[in-house]
């Protein structure tokens, strides 16, 4: 006989969980609102713009393109650092000579790695798809790319430094803490569409210097070096304080006894 | 790898009022003790005892709340990379990937260890483990006495001077465990390691440790050879000291501090 009880007591197991874990919550709010913030400024700008895109064809692909190295990226840091902890191997990375800062340049590598597999089929693909081809955009790719690699790559390492100190609770934070950034970047309208307000938030992230150079080099065929200087100095703050505050919370894990308990 | 200022006549192992809180909980309280080179200590008490807090502290993985550990000379809170490449682990507590292949894990961390002739020399700990067969088997689909095998495997690919042990044995059917309590013995006695074994085995310990501590409620409550205990409690099997002191009884000629 079909039992309520039970089914209660798995729904009480799934409120457990999400009680003992505030990453949870916040999830379950956080795409809704993050998809509304972001096509509520896209349909703004295109309603005011609509002669926009055909000035330059492909600027949506390109952007498309240059977002995912952002979101693949941060994932190419915070997957290997997962995969480490889902197979409980952290305690026994941590017992062999490996020092903490050579277990972030080996993240940060493979993240390099990881992004190049990932974004590259999908880049050349776009020409017998859409007749884009993004490495028209020449050197300034290169700039582009570079920052934006390392800006994803910082943000996986804080989120690998959130997961190190508060477990496998806050993982989901390395699929849906760099979609913070996404409407504030700038990445299919010019930052100039947000509010007043909101512009120094978009100002304070490099992402947002790399798309609107982006949209300079396919407007006007010029690469603005102020806004690359600004992107390369702002993503060496990022780095470093992601490296520091992961550094931070391998001390915290040492104090806690957390290395040896990660795991499912 | 920087040289060790103890000498050889120096403890391996020293903890000097060694104390881990977590919050309100007392794990470890203020023990003291040292480990000679060359002999296997076992590590006693019940669940909670504090034996495993201990051992993450010996590595360096835990910071003490107070006291120190050194090992070869190092504090292992502020130069453990000095000494980890002399020194090795095993627990069934920690894994390795389950997707790499034996021969994977083994090449990932003997790199990480820096060894030279690195297949030559998983080659050789495989014959030694009987680990060879299944080099190429997804570490995953082994079973549990395979898999504390390649645990093993891993714990000596750097051939440690100080091998710490976390119930090496645990899980796994009289013969298995027979056959890596044997293997122990031999590695021991071949390279003259010191070996740290936490167990709840107290067969398994009275065959290999030359000296046990016992602990209680992060305490060390009782210290020495086997034999020298099972006399002293006037017992038959260290199981029964073990039972003794767990359940609050004295020994008959108990030495305060011990």
């Amino acid at each position: 006989m079909f039992s309520w009880q039970r089914v209660g007591a798995l729904i009480l197991r799934h409120l457990y969980v999400l009680r003992s874990s505030w990453p949870r919550i916040l999830e379950l709010a956080y795409w809704p609102v993050m998809q509304m913030v972001l096509w509520g400024f896209i349909t703004t700008f295109f309603l005011q713009h609509s002669s926009w895109v055909a000035q330059a064809a492909g600027v949506l692909v390109s952007a498309v393109l240059l977002w995912d190295v952002l979101f693949r990226a941060n994932l190419g840091v915070a997957i290997p650092f997962l995969e480490e902890v889902w197979s409980r191997n952290l305690g026994q990375l941590f017992i062999s000579p490996l020092r903490p800062s050579e277990f972030i340049a080996s993240l940060l590598i493979i993240s390099v790695l990881r992004t190049t597999v990932a974004i590259m089929p999908a880049a050349l693909l776009s020409f017998p798809l859409y007749d884009v081809w993004v490495f028209s955009l020449g050197l300034p790719l290169v700039a582009f790319y570079a920052n934006l690699l390392i800006m994803g790559a910082a943000v996986g390492l804080a989120v690998s430094a959130i997961v190190l100190r508060h477990g496998v609770g806050a993982e989901n934070l390395a699929w849906f803490a760099i979609f913070v950034v996404a409407p504030f970047s700038g990445i299919y309208y010019p930052v100039s569409t947000l509010p007043v307000w909101l512009q120094p938030v978009a100002w304070a992230m490099p992402s947002s210097y790399v798309f609107e150079g982006m949209r300079a080099v396919l407007f006007r065929n010029e690469f603005p070096v102020d806004l690359f200087v600004w992107s390369v100095a702002l993503n060496a703050v990022y780095i470093v304080f992601a490296s520091v505050f992961f550094l931070y919370m391998f001390r915290v894990a040492r104090i806690r006894g957390l290395l040896l308990q990660q795991g499912e | 790898m920087p040289s060790s200022p103890a000498s050889p006549a120096s403890p391996v192992i020293r903890a000097e009022g060694l104390t881990k809180r977590f919050g309100d909980i007392v794990a470890v309280d203020a023990v003291d003790f040292s480990v000679p080179r060359g002999i296997t200590l076992g590590l006693l008490g019940g669940n909670g005892a504090g034996k495993t807090t201990t051992l993450a502290m010996v590595l360096g993985l835990l910071l003490p709340t107070s006291g120190t550990v050194t090992v070869f000379g190092q504090n292992m809170a502020g130069h453990r990379e000095r000494v980890l490449p002399r020194m090795n682990f095993s627990s069934p507590y920690v894994n390795l990937p389950r997707r790499l292949t034996v021969r994977e894990n083994l090449t990932v961390y003997a790199l990480l260890y820096g060894l030279d002739n690195r297949q030559a020399r998983i080659l050789r700990i495989s014959e030694a483990l009987d680990v060879r067969p299944f080099l190429n088997r997804p570490t995953g689909s082994l079973s549990a006495g395979q898999i504390t095998r390649v645990s093993l495997a891993k714990a000596l690919i750097n051939e440690p001077e100080l091998l710490l042990l976390d119930e090496p044995t645990a899980s796994l059917d009289p013969d298995a465990a027979d056959w890596i309590r044997a293997h122990l013995d031999s590695y021991r006695r071949t390279s003259g390691a010191t070996i740290v074994l936490a167990s709840h085995n107290m067969a398994e310990v009275e065959r290999l440790c030359d000296q046990v501590l016992i602990m209680r409620e992060g305490a060390i409550v009782a210290s020495g050879a086997p034999a020298d205990l099972i006399a002293r409690y006037g017992r038959e099997t260290l199981e029964d000291v073990f039972l003794d002191i767990a359940r609050g009884r004295r020994d008959r000629g108990a030495v305060p501090g011990q």
